[in-house]
């Protein structure tokens, strides 16, 4: 079991409101990512859950039993930290059994425990290696071992693959999600990156400032955001918004169009010259100056052979437009 | 640093400091060699030879070398028991967030910068004199008799003075291992259940094993030769209780004023630094690594 619920959870520090106050529902066995720009607050929510803050006010239920003032052990979740927080005069077996030996296990059950998380990730062969001998992935899977022998209700990641490069970022990434898929335990993952927050994510939570801008699926977010904010900071490219006579014509203060949703073609309303073209093989990226001095970002083919300064019309396609009114809020 | 050329470049441009530190070394260890085996009395300068080991038998066969060479363990153990557990403590309790904290470890570390002597004087006078002291004014305010701390406990009393003084020295030591170690793994250890004597155990102390080898090496060394707050407090008595090493290596040297047995006594202090130095490589020197 592994069911969260905030109520009005409420953060200050001094006379900062980190956290305004959140409502938020996490349903047993979810992988919940809670995503957004640096200093949203998002990490010192996921720090609040851990106990590893106090909250202001409001409170926090794991499972249905108020937790507000539990300390961390005693709230029964397991955290992986950002650096991993390995403990380095131990072995990679010791660390692993550290929470067991803390709990007071005895010593052959830790040793089935580690066994076993040790054969799930792959570490069998580096148990009495120090984290130091270890890569960045290794120690990783170390992290995340140390936190499942423990078989706690839910998972908390801190920025987990931040400090990995990219191509072990995408290992790491589908490993963690089939970890979840094998455990099936709740798993509340803090990143920066929406692309694995779209990858991994059952339920996206989109913070900003301390608030909850909106929650939901990946593609419930992606293709109806409910304000500004979300149709920009999800999906990669970013969102193309225009204000202004454009978004007057569909009855908006602000409309927005995915760079993937516009059309290249002679007759399209948008004429404008071509400033970058970045070509990826897959996809060309287009930077589009329209003659009326907005630029729009455009996602063509990979065969598409324009270059610097052509001159190319745009059309949006049927019912692609999200139309936002003056306060930022989406308009159905 | 690869190529030939470099390296015996390299070695030369070290030379001439690694030459000059030589001669620095092995001069006086030389001629110290030289007088140990000497008879060489300033009283008598006129009666010179050879005399064999008789410098170093008399050593063996004085009354009280064998008791100054226990003190002189006793005072570099004691002082080292004393400032490495206190030490950690006080660093571990100035390590917390309070108001006027840098103000704070000023006056923690404040004591290093008293002179031995002075720090002795103050101590004598200040703290444990019998009648004026503090500790005696305390005694008598709860009724009981002062305690003769020079007379009754002089090596304890010249261990107290010791550790005072460089118990700053292992605080600021282990005060900037604690800070080095990561909040996260505190955390970490917290998430899973350790509670605060367990983080100490399983996660702090293990982080200031090598700070606490570094204090031990670098206290024993100044340690073995301690001599100022015993000459300033209890003159190395009563009778030779608090006589360490180098004390009876002083009294033979400037009372006696035998150069010869002077010499050799010291030679036996570099052998005892040699031996302690030995054991203790033997012992914590593998922390020193990685």
């Amino acid at each position: 079991m592994g069911q969260i619920q905030l109520t009005q959870v409420r953060k200050s520090f001094g006379e900062v409101d980190v956290i305004p106050g959140i409502d938020l529902m996490i349903e047993d066995g979810e992988f919940v990512v809670f995503v957004g720009p640096s200093g949203c607050g998002k990490s010192t929510l996921l720090r609040l859950i851990a106990g590893l803050e106090d909250t202001t006010s409001g409170t926090i239920a794991i499972d249905g039993k108020d937790a507000t003032h539990l300390p961390p052990a005693k709230r029964g979740l397991a955290m992986v930290f950002q650096s991993y927080a390995l403990y380095p005069h131990m072995t990679v077996r010791k660390n692993i059994a550290f929470p067991l030996k803390m709990a007071g296990m005895s010593e052959t059950e830790q040793a089935a425990r580690v066994e076993r998380a040790a054969k799930v990730l792959n570490l069998t062969s580096y148990l009495d290696r120090r984290p130091g001998q270890l890569s960045g992935g290794q120690r990783q899977r170390v992290a995340i071992g140390r936190a499942i022998v423990r078989e706690p209700a839910a998972f908390l990641f801190d920025e987990p693959l931040s400090n990995l490069d990219a191509a072990l970022r995408v290992g790491m990434r589908q490993e963690i999600t089939e970890l979840h898929q094998s455990l099936k335990t709740t798993m509340i993952y803090v990143t920066h990156d929406q692309v694995e927050a779209m990858t991994m994510a059952d339920k996206i939570v989109v913070l900003n400032a301390g608030r909850i801008e909106q929650v939901g699926s990946p593609l419930d977010l992606y293709h109806r955001p409910q304000n500004l904010f979300v149709a920009g900071f999800i999906g990669s490219p970013k969102m193309n918004f225009l204000a202004g006579a454009e978004a007057a014509k569909h009855g908006a203060a602000t409309i927005g169009i995915r760079p993937e949703h516009l059309e290249i073609g002679a007759g399209g309303p948008w004429q404008g010259t071509v400033g970058l073209s970045e070509h990826l093989g897959s996809d060309t990226f287009l930077k589009v100056a329209l003659d009326t001095g907005e630029t729009l970002t455009v996602r063509a083919g990979g065969e598409v052979a324009l270059r610097h300064g052509d001159s190319i019309a745009l059309a949006p396609q049927v019912g692609k437009i999200h139309r936002f009114d003056a306060s930022g809020k989406a308009l159905a | 640093m690869s190529t030939q050329s470099t390296r015996l470049a390299a070695r030369l441009m070290v030379a001439p400091s690694v030459i000059v530190l030589f001669i620095w070394m092995i001069v006086p260890l030389a001629m110290t060699l030289y007088f140990s085996f000497r008879l060489y009395r300033l009283l008598t300068p006129d009666r010179t030879g050879w005399v064999g080991f008789n410098n170093y038998l008399w050593f063996f066969n004085a009354p009280d070398f064998w008791l100054a060479l226990f003190n002189t363990l006793a005072l570099v153990g004691g002082v080292l028991v004393i400032t490495v557990i206190l030490g950690v403590l006080i660093a571990l309790l100035i390590d917390q967030p309070v108001k006027g904290q840098g103000m704070l470890r000023i006056l923690v570390i404040s004591p290093f910068f008293v002179m031995p002597p002075v720090a002795a004087s103050i101590w004598e006078n200040l703290f444990m004199h019998p009648q004026n002291g503090l500790f005696s004014a305390l005694a008598r305010g709860f009724g009981m008799q002062p305690i003769l701390f020079l007379e009754d406990y002089p090596l304890w009393s010249v261990i107290g003075i010791v550790s005072w003084e460089w118990l700053p020295f292992a605080t600021l030591i282990f005060l900037t291992a604690l800070q080095s170690l990561s909040s996260e793994q505190l955390e970490a250890a917290e998430m899973d259940g350790a509670t605060p004597v367990n983080r100490f155990r399983y996660i702090i102390l293990p982080h200031l094993t090598r700070a606490i080898t570094v204090v031990i090496l670098i206290q024993t060394i100044f340690l073995l030769g301690i001599f100022g707050e015993i000459f300033t407090t209890t003159q190395g008595g009563p009778g030779s209780a608090s006589t360490t090493l180098p004390y009876m290596i002083f009294k033979q040297a400037i009372v006696a004023k035998d150069i010869g047995r002077a010499a050799a006594g010291g030679i036996i202090a570099v052998i005892l630094a040699n031996i302690v130095a030995y054991f203790l490589m033997r012992g914590i020197g593998r922390h020193l690594d990685n």
